[in-house]
């Protein structure tokens, strides 16, 4: 599915960044690792939409309103 | 990939160090600060290098304060965990200030995320700083087989990295070594550029890279234009790119050890599995904190060795000498009366040897309760009923430490299994509906251990709106662990229905208390953005010695307040004030609240430390609805002392205030509509 945003990923789901957000926020998640062209795994998607991406040996919850801000590839 | 390492310079040999720099001579004392992200082991150098204790714990935030100590001759500094130098939060604003004043920055990272850590660590070489890296968690690599090529990441950093596990005290023998070694490392040319532009003679190299970065604090301080967040954007992503070409570079072999772990953690993230886990932790919580602990324990130690041996040897040696008259009750195994005796000695015990004969062995008998009356006022203050020595110390020792005690041991198990950001992820979207995100859950339980530590904690919080929510929650409706101790002891044997009914009471002024705040406060709430540390069972060690040392502060605090709450309380009995307090409180107390008047008194000492009004129920005879009515009362008053001054300084004057005359209503209020239908 192109053109998604993370909200979106089931639990399992192969994921690329396509864009984060902008201000502060897109700061942040660069620091933590998550930046545009990233590849993550959605390990767990809680009911609600609170979702939790792996990158490499770390894990990354990112609630839900933020998820949804957050466009990408799921593959 | 392709790894441009002719793009970078190393500015050992270059102009942008100031002339200062370099005139710093070695014997002078430097100051030294360890700097990195949340969780990598920070707290455990700075306990090993100072002696001192700091808490250590297996989530983000523990540390929110700067400490000071010495190590080989130099300043050592613990700094708040950040993500990067800036100032998107107090946190970093406070960890901003000290590694800009730093001489040598010992930079922690954790092996396993190295991706995630060296961006910081990229970070700080390029404002100039002398580095040196302590590559941690290194057990863990052995673990899971993965390798890090050390050599050549010090060749690619430009400064010394030294592997270690603080946890096992592996590697500590080089960290004089490190700092002696740190030095400036090797920076992106590009950037280089850039700064160049911005550096003069009064502007260092890392105040320009914060001002590139858009921080404006320091902008302000040299006058000049900040840079945008666009610029800043442009530099972050250049420094994650190369940050990603040196792991790819340095780091080989991965395994899927440690999945088991990863495992567990995931399950109790899932509310489908993660809830009855929960619950089972609860219920096990329970079992030993309300049960084991509450109970068994503090039965013995507060009637056997507090009551009946201290209480009673006390009381009857300082007998000897001043009028007394004792009461003898007699009661059966069954714990009901058979007879009462009472003796009078109007010039102390010793003046009256038959009586006294009578008496000792009369009161040595099984089940039997003496009560000792003594005339002198001043006696009576220390040694009396109340008495600032009998009760207080029979109080501290016997009744809180032990259930003290069994509280901070079963936070410091949760603090370092990892558990409380997972539980944090679950409890995000209920979060969400009262204004805060999930990471609020961490203050809030810490504020079960003790409040005036969870409010200085809400300094993680996102924005002023969630921390003035959760500061609020805290002093109205969080029962500290002392507190729960006494409410514990009190509820204990009275069965399920006041314990239910307590707690949804107190849930439901808590869902009131943050839904309005919620509604009334301006702004939005930040979103959740968590990392997750491993799941890992509790270090045994780690958890004796937080403990300890938390227990060990609570008595070194807490003693003086109960003494010196013990003593007004004694001084306004004596001097008949108390007696007006209550029947001013009166109409309140016995009609509103339903309870006898006395009961006015918990909320003198509730004043002073909470715990301790709660304990000023004790003596009362209470039916079992009055008890619950009676702490649901004192769970929603004012804030210890402490805490509130605490509170005053973290949130201001305004809010502070606000809050404290807050809980004198919502106590009452909530109190009396309780009283009012079940007693
Ligand atoms: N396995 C392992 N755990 C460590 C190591 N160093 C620290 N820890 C654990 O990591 C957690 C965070 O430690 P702490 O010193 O509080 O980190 P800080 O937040 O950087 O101050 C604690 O649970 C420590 O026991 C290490 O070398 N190996
Ligand atoms: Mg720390």
């Amino acid at each position: 599915m192109p053109n998604s945003t993370l909200d979106k990923a089931k639990r399992g789901n192969p994921i690329t960044v396509v864009k984060l957000p902008s201000g502060n926020i897109k700061s942040q998640l660069i620091r933590l690792g998550i930046s545009e062209g990233d590849r993550l795994k959605c390990v767990q998607r809680l009911p609600g939409g609170t979702i939790v991406v792996q990158k490499n040996r770390q894990e990354i919850a990112v609630g839900f309103d933020l998820a949804k801000k957050i466009h990408v590839i799921i593959q | 990939m392709f790894m441009k390492t002719d793009n970078v310079v190393n500015l050992e040999n270059d102009k942008i160090i100031s002339p200062l720099k370099t005139l710093i001579e070695p014997e002078k004392s430097q100051k030294v600060v360890l700097v990195g992200n949340p969780n990598v082991g920070k707290s455990c150098f700075f306990n090993f290098m100072s002696g001192m204790y700091v808490d250590v714990s297996n989530f983000p935030g523990t540390t929110v304060s700067i400490t000071k100590s010495h190590f080989q001759g130099n300043d050592v500094f613990d700094t708040p965990g950040i993500y990067g130098v800036g100032s998107f939060n107090d946190e970093e604003k406070v960890a901003r200030n000290i590694i800009l004043s730093a001489d040598v920055i010992l930079n922690v990272i954790n092996a396993l995320n190295l991706d995630r850590d060296l961006f910081l660590t990229l970070q700080l070489i390029d404002m100039g700083k002398k580095v040196s890296v302590l590559l941690n968690f290194s057990d863990e690599l052995k673990k899971r087989k993965i390798k890090i090529d050390t050599k050549k990441l010090s060749d690619l950093l430009g400064v010394e990295v030294y592997e270690t596990t603080a946890v096992d005290k592996l590697g500590f023998d080089k960290l004089g070594e490190a700092v002696n070694a740190a030095r400036i490392g090797k920076q992106e040319l590009d950037l280089h550029f850039l700064l160049n532009q911005v550096i003069t003679k009064s502007v260092s190299q890392s105040d320009s890279l914060l001002i590139l970065e858009g921080d404006e604090a320091i902008a302000q301080k040299h006058n000049v234009a900040c840079g945008t967040p666009d610029e800043r954007e442009r530099i972050y992503i250049g420094r994650r790119n190369r940050v990603n070409e040196i792991v790819d570079i340095v780091e080989y072999e991965d395994s899927k050890k440690g999945e088991l772990f990863n495992h567990l953690g995931r399950l109790s993230l899932n509310p489908i599995t993660g809830i009855p886990i929960l619950l089972v932790m609860l219920v096990l919580m329970y079992f030993f904190i309300g049960d084991l602990v509450s109970q068994r324990i503090v039965n013995f130690t507060e009637n056997k060795i507090g009551k009946d041996f201290l209480e009673y040897n006390v009381k009857s040696f300082t007998g000897h000498y001043t009028p007394v008259n004792v009461d003898v009750t007699l009661h059966d195994e069954k714990n009901s009366y058979i007879s009462k005796k009472t003796f009078s000695f109007p010039s102390g015990i010793s003046d009256n040897p038959t009586l006294q004969k009578e008496f000792s062995e009369l009161s040595k008998q099984k089940g039997a309760r003496t009560d000792f009356y003594f005339q002198n006022l001043f006696v009576k203050l220390l040694f009396g009923e109340f008495g600032v020595i009998t009760m207080t110390v029979t109080y501290l020792l016997f009744l809180l430490l032990p259930l003290v005690i069994a509280f901070y041991f079963v936070m410091a198990l949760l603090e370092d299994s990892g558990y409380l950001p997972r539980l944090a992820t679950m409890l995000d979207r209920s979060f969400n509906k009262i204004g805060l995100n999930g990471k609020a859950v961490i203050p809030i339980m810490l504020g079960f251990g003790c409040i005036t530590m969870a409010n200085i904690t809400t300094r993680m919080l996102g924005t002023e709106r969630e921390k003035s929510i959760v500061t609020a929650i805290l002093q109205f409706v969080i029962p500290c662990s002392a507190q729960l101790a006494v409410i514990a002891a009190l509820l204990s044997g009275a069965g399920f229905a006041p314990m239910m009914l307590y707690i949804s009471v107190i849930t439901t002024v808590l869902v009131v208390l943050s839904t309005v705040l919620n509604k009334m406060l301006p702004g939005e709430s930040s979103p959740l953005l968590l990392d997750l540390p491993m799941i890992r069972f509790p270090r045994i060690s780690n958890v004796f010695k937080k403990t300890f040392f938390r227990s060990f502060g609570f008595m070194k605090e807490a003693s003086v307040w109960f003494f010196i709450g013990a003593l007004a309380v004694g001084i306004l009995e004596i001097s008949g004030m108390l007696k007006v307090w209550q029947d001013v409180l009166a109409p309140f107390t016995t009609t509103w609240l339903k309870l006898p008047k006395e009961a006015a008194n918990a909320f003198v000492m509730g004043m002073v430390r909470r715990d301790f009004g709660a304990a000023g129920l004790f003596h009362m005879n209470l039916s079992i609805m009055q008890k619950t009515v009676s702490i649901i009362t004192i769970t929603l008053f004012v804030p210890c002392i402490a805490s509130f001054v605490v509170m005053l300084k973290e949130r201001g004057w305004k809010e502070g205030m606000m809050i404290w005359f807050g809980t004198w209503i919502a106590a009452f209020l909530v109190g009396g509509i309780v009283a009012q239908i079940v007693i």
